[in-house]
C-alpha cells in the first residue's frame, strides 16, 4: 500500500488537522508516515501545501515527485488547481467549493469549478454549508476529508477512530460533529461516483 | 522502544533533551524555531530543569550556551543560516576556544527562501570554523546525530554543528528514542586560560584546532554517518549529502541505486571514501541541498580531473531546493510530463492578518509621507515587511535585522529627508539599539517608528525581549522624552496618529514613534486559553 496525498490551502485554513487524522490512522495500522508541512511565512494568507506520504515500506523522500501524487485534498478550489503538476495523470482532485478570497485578482469562481470538473476524477463538495447544517462550519475540513475517504485505502473505522482520539479532548459534542461530517462528505463522495 | 512522529526540529529537540543537555538559547528564526519551542514546551525538560531560553538575538544565544559549555554542562543553540552572520564571532571565536561541556550549534538553512532574504549554506561557515559538521537525512539520523555529536563535542572539546534545512526541520516522520542519559556535573575546564584567547594563548588553541583536523576526518570516515554503498554500473558514482540521500533512493523504488553511492553526512569530507568513488567511476554527480560544496572541492578551479556532475554544469539547477524529479533529471531519467497549472489560477502572497496592528500604523505613515516622493522608508524584517506589497507599499528596504535604523541614519547623513525607520519590537532589541545609539550621538535626523505588536509575529508568536522596556531604553540611549511618541494604531485615532507623525517627521533629529497594540493572533490565543481555563474551573 502506498498513498502520496497532497494537501493544500491558504494559510490559517487548518490543513493539517486532515494530516492529522490520516497520519493518527495510519499509524494505528502500522504504515510508514512522512509529512511534509509548512510553517513560516506563508502562514501568514499565503498558499499553503502539505505533502503526505503514507506506505507499507520504508519511505525515502519527504517530497512527492511530480506527476506522482495519487490525490490532491484541498479545502480551497483555486489552491486545489496550483498543484496539479504533482498530480499523477489518473490521480483524484478532491475538494471544497467554497473559497478564500484574500486577493484582489481572484479569479472567477465557475472558471474554478470548470477546470476542476476538467479532471477525470475529481469531487467538488460544498463543505462549509454541509459542515454549518450539522451545527458548525469548523467541521468542513472533516467533511472534506469524508470525500476523500473512499479513495484513501484506510480503513473508515480507524479515520473515525482517529477523530475520537484527537478531538476526544473536547468532548463529545465536538467528536459527534467531526464523525457525522466525516460520514456526510463520504456519503456525498460515493453518491456523486454513482 | 514506541516511535514518535516528529518534525526533524522536534527530533532534534527531543535528542537533545534525552541526551543530557543543561541549557538551550535560541532566538526564532524559520526553520529552526519549532526546537527551542519544543523544549518550552515539554514537562520532561521542565522537570530535568532545563533551561529553554529566547535571547536578545543569535549572537548573545551563542555565548550563553558557550558559557555552559565553559561551566562542564552540555548546551544547545538554535538558529536559523543567518542568524549564523549575527553570531558569526562567537562561533568563529568558539572553535579556537573550544568546549568543555559539549556544545552543538544547530543551523537551519533555507534553500528556496521559502522564508528568508537568501539561501546562504551553513557548510561553508563550519568548515570556516573548521569544525565537525553533521548533516542528517532524516528525522531518526537528525535525532541520532544529536547524541553523537555531543559525544563528538565532549571527546574532541570542540563545538560541533548540526546543519539541516527547511524540508527536514518541517517534515514529521517516525522516531525511535534512545534511553535518556543525565545531565552533566559542573566542572570547570582543566585549563583555565583555554578560554582566554589572547594572542599567545590563542596561537596555541588554534594550532590544536589545525592538529586536530585529521582526527575529524578520521572520525567522518569511521563513524558510520557516512557510507560507501557499490553499485554494478561504474559509469557514474553518486555523492549525495544529507537529504539529497532520500531523493535520490526515491528513484529506485527497490532502493537498488546500479551506480556506487557515497551517503555523506558527516565533515570534514572523508578524503578515503571521496577518492575511491572517484577512482572507481568515470564521472561523478554530486547532489547537495545548498551551495555547490562538494562539488567545487571535488572540480577544482581547473576541473582538470574527471566530469563532475551537479549544480555548476547545470545537471542540477544552480540555486534552489533539491526534490525527486530534479534528482531523477540528473540521474537521466525519463520523467513523465506533468499537468499544468490552469492559467487562471492567481498568486497567493502571504499579507498582513485582518485587524493586525501594523496596518494602521502603515496607513497612517504613507498618509503622513504624502507630501514627499516615495522612497523614504527603511524597514526590517518581520511581519511589518509585508507592508511591502500592495496594498501598501510602504517599504523600501529589508536586509538583514536592525538594519532599518542605521541605514536611514546613513541616508539621512547623505542629506536624505525625512529617513524613516520601521522596526518591529522584536527586532529592535534584536539589532535596533546599537544603531539608535549611532544616530543620537550622531543627532541624525531621523524618524523611527518601533512597531510593538509585544511579540514576535513572524516567526508565530515567541516572547519580546522589548516587552515593557522600550520607552526605557530609547530614554536611556539619549532621545529626547519629548520625542518619543506612544501611540496606539486603530483606526478611530487615526487623525491624531497621523499628525504626531508629521510632527515628528518635521522634527530635527532623532524622534521615535512607539505605535502599540497587541498582535491579533497572539491576542486570541490568549483568549482562548483564558477561555478554557474558565470552562475548567
Ligand atoms: C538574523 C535573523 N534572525 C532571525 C530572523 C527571522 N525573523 C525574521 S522576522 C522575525 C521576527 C520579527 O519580530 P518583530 O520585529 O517583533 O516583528 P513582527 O513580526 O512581530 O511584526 C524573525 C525572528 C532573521 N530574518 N534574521
Ligand atoms: S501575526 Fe500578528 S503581527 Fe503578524 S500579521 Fe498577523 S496580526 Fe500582524
Amino acid at each position: 500500500m502506498k498513498k502520496d496525498i497532497i494537501l493544500a490551502g491558504v494559510g490559517g485554513q487548518g490543513i493539517l488537522s486532515i494530516a492529522a487524522i490520516i497520519g493518527y490512522a495510519a499509524l494505528e495500522d502500522g504504515l510508514h508516515l512522512k509529512q511534509a508541512e509548512v510553517h513560516g511565512m506563508s502562514q501568514r494568507g499565503g498558499d499553503v501545501q502539505s505533502h503526505l506520504r503514507i506506505s507499507d515500506k520504508e519511505i525515502a523522500s519527504d517530497l512527492i515527485a511530480y506527476s506522482s501524487a495519487d490525490m490532491i485534498i484541498s479545502v480551497e478550489p483555486m489552491e486545489s488547481l496550483r498543484y496539479l503538476p504533482f498530480l499523477k495523470h489518473d490521480g483524484w482532485i478532491i475538494t471544497n467549493t467554497k473559497p478564500f478570497i484574500n486577493i484582489v485578482n481572484y479569479p472567477d469562481e465557475a472558471k474554478v469549478l470548470a477546470e476542476i470538473k476538467k479532471q477525470p476524477h475529481n469531487v467538488a463538495i460544498d463543505a462549509e454549508t454541509i459542515a454549518s447544517d450539522l451545527g458548525s462550519a469548523k467541521a468542513a475540513n472533516m467533511v472534506i476529508l469524508g470525500a476523500a475517504s473512499p479513495y484513501l485505502d484506510i480503513d473508515f473505522e480507524k479515520l473515525k477512530n482517529a477523530i475520537k482520539a484527537i478531538f476526544g479532548k473536547k468532548g463529545q459534542d465536538v467528536v459527534d460533529l467531526n464523525i457525522n461530517a466525516l460520514e456526510s462528505g463520504r456519503k456525498f463522495a460515493q453518491q456523486s461516483k454513482q | 522502544m514506541q516511535k514518535l512522529l516528529l518534525l526533524g526540529d522536534e527530533a532534534i529537540a527531543q535528542g537533545a533533551i534525552d541526551a543530557g543537555i543543561s541549557g538551550i538559547y535560541a532566538y526564532p528564526g524559520t526553520p529552526s524555531t519549532e526546537i527551542t519551542e519544543y523544549v518550552h514546551a515539554s514537562k520532561e525538560a521542565k522537570q530535568k530543569g532545563i533551561v529553554a531560553s529566547w535571547t536578545a538575538n543569535e549572537k548573545t544565544s551563542a555565548e550563553a550556551a558557550l558559557g555552559m559549555s565553559y561551566a562542564g554542562k552540555r548546551a544547545m543553540v538554535c538558529m536559523k543560516h543567518v542568524g549564523l552572520n549575527v553570531a558569526a564571532d562567537p562561533f568563529i571565536n568558539s572553535s579556537v576556544t573550544g568546549a568543555n561541556g559539549g556544545l552543538i550549534f544547530v543551523v537551519a538553512d533555507d534553500p528556496s527562501m521559502h522564508s528568508s532574504q537568501n539561501e546562504q549554506d551553513s557548510r561553508f561557515f563550519g568548515k570556516f570554523a573548521m569544525i565537525p559538521i553533521l548533516e542528517p537525512s532524516n528525522q531518526q539520523e537528525a535525532y541520532d546525530m544529536v547524541h553523537y555529536g555531543f559525544d563528538l563535542s565532549e571527546k574532541f572539546k570542540i563545538p560541533v554543528m548540526l546543519r539541516i534545512t527547511t524540508r527536514l526541520a518541517h517534515s514529521r516522520s517516525g522516531v525511535v528514542r534512545k534511553p535518556s542519559r543525565e545531565q552533566n556535573q559542573n566542572k570547570l575546564p582543566e585549563n583555565l586560560r583555554q578560554f582566554v584567547l589572547l594572542p599567545a594563548i590563542a596561537r596555541k588553541q588554534y594550532k590544536d584546532l589545525l592538529n586536530n583536523q585529521p582526527a575529524f576526518e578520521k572520525d567522518s570516515h569511521n563513524s558510520g554517518y557516512n557510507k560507501y554503498i557499490d553499485g554494478k554500473d561504474k559509469s557514474m558514482g553518486i555523492i549525495a549529502c544529507g537529504l539529497a540521500y532520500n531523493y535520490l533512493m526515491e528513484n529506485y523504488p527497490d532502493r537498488v541505486v546500479p551506480y556506487p553511492v557515497l551517503k555523506l553526512s558527516q565533515y570534514p569530507t572523508p578524503t578515503e571514501l571521496i577518492r575511491k568513488i572517484y577512482n572507481e567511476c568515470d564521472k561523478i554527480l554530486v547532489l547537495e541541498d545548498g551551495y555547490p560544496i562538494v562539488e567545487e572541492l571535488l572540480k577544482g578551479a581547473l576541473s582538470l580531473g574527471k566530469e563532475i556532475k551537479g549544480r555548476l554544469d547545470g545537471s542540477v539547477p544552480r540555486d534552489g531546493e533539491l526534490n525527486p524529479t530534479i534528482v531523477a533529471k540528473a540521474l537521466g531519467m525519463k520523467v513523465p510530463d506533468v499537468k499544468p497549472i490552469p492559467e487562471l489560477v492567481a498568486g497567493r502572497p502571504p499579507s498582513l492578518c485582518k485587524g493586525c496592528p501594523h496596518i494602521d500604523s502603515f496607513v497612517a505613515l504613507n498618509e503622513a509621507l504624502e507630501k514627499w516622493a516615495k522612497g523614504r522608508v527603511f524597514s526590517d524584517i518581520g511581519c511589518y515587511t509585508l507592508s511591502a506589497l500592495p496594498p501598501y507599499e510602504s517599504i523600501n528596504t529589508c536586509v538583514d535585522m536592525g538594519a532599518s535604523i542605521t541605514m536611514a541614519k546613513g541616508a539621512a547623513d547623505a542629506g536624505m529627508f525625512p529617513a524613516v525607520a520601521v522596526i518591529g519590537d522584536s527586532t529592535f532589541t534584536h539589532s535596533g539599539i546599537t544603531g539608535l545609539l549611532d544616530a543620537v550621538n550622531d543627532k541624525s535626523n531621523i524618524t523611527v517608528i518601533i512597531l510593538d505588536n509585544a511579540t514576535t509575529g513572524m516567526t508565530g508568536g515567541q516572547p519580546s525581549a522589548a516587552l515593557d522596556k522600550i520607552e526605557a531604553i530609547c530614554k536611556g540611549v539619549g532621545v529626547e522624552e519629548d520625542h518619543i511618541r506612544v501611540l496606539k494604531p486603530l483606526k478611530k485615532h487615526h487623525e491624531e496618529n497621523l499628525a504626531i507623525m508629521k510632527e515628528e517627521l518635521e522634527y530635527n533629529g532623532v524622534s521615535v514613534i512607539i505605535p502599540r497594540r497587541e498582535c491579533i493572533q497572539t491576542l486570541n490565543k490568549r483568549m482562548r486559553e483564558k477561555f478554557k481555563e474558565k470552562a475548567k474551573n
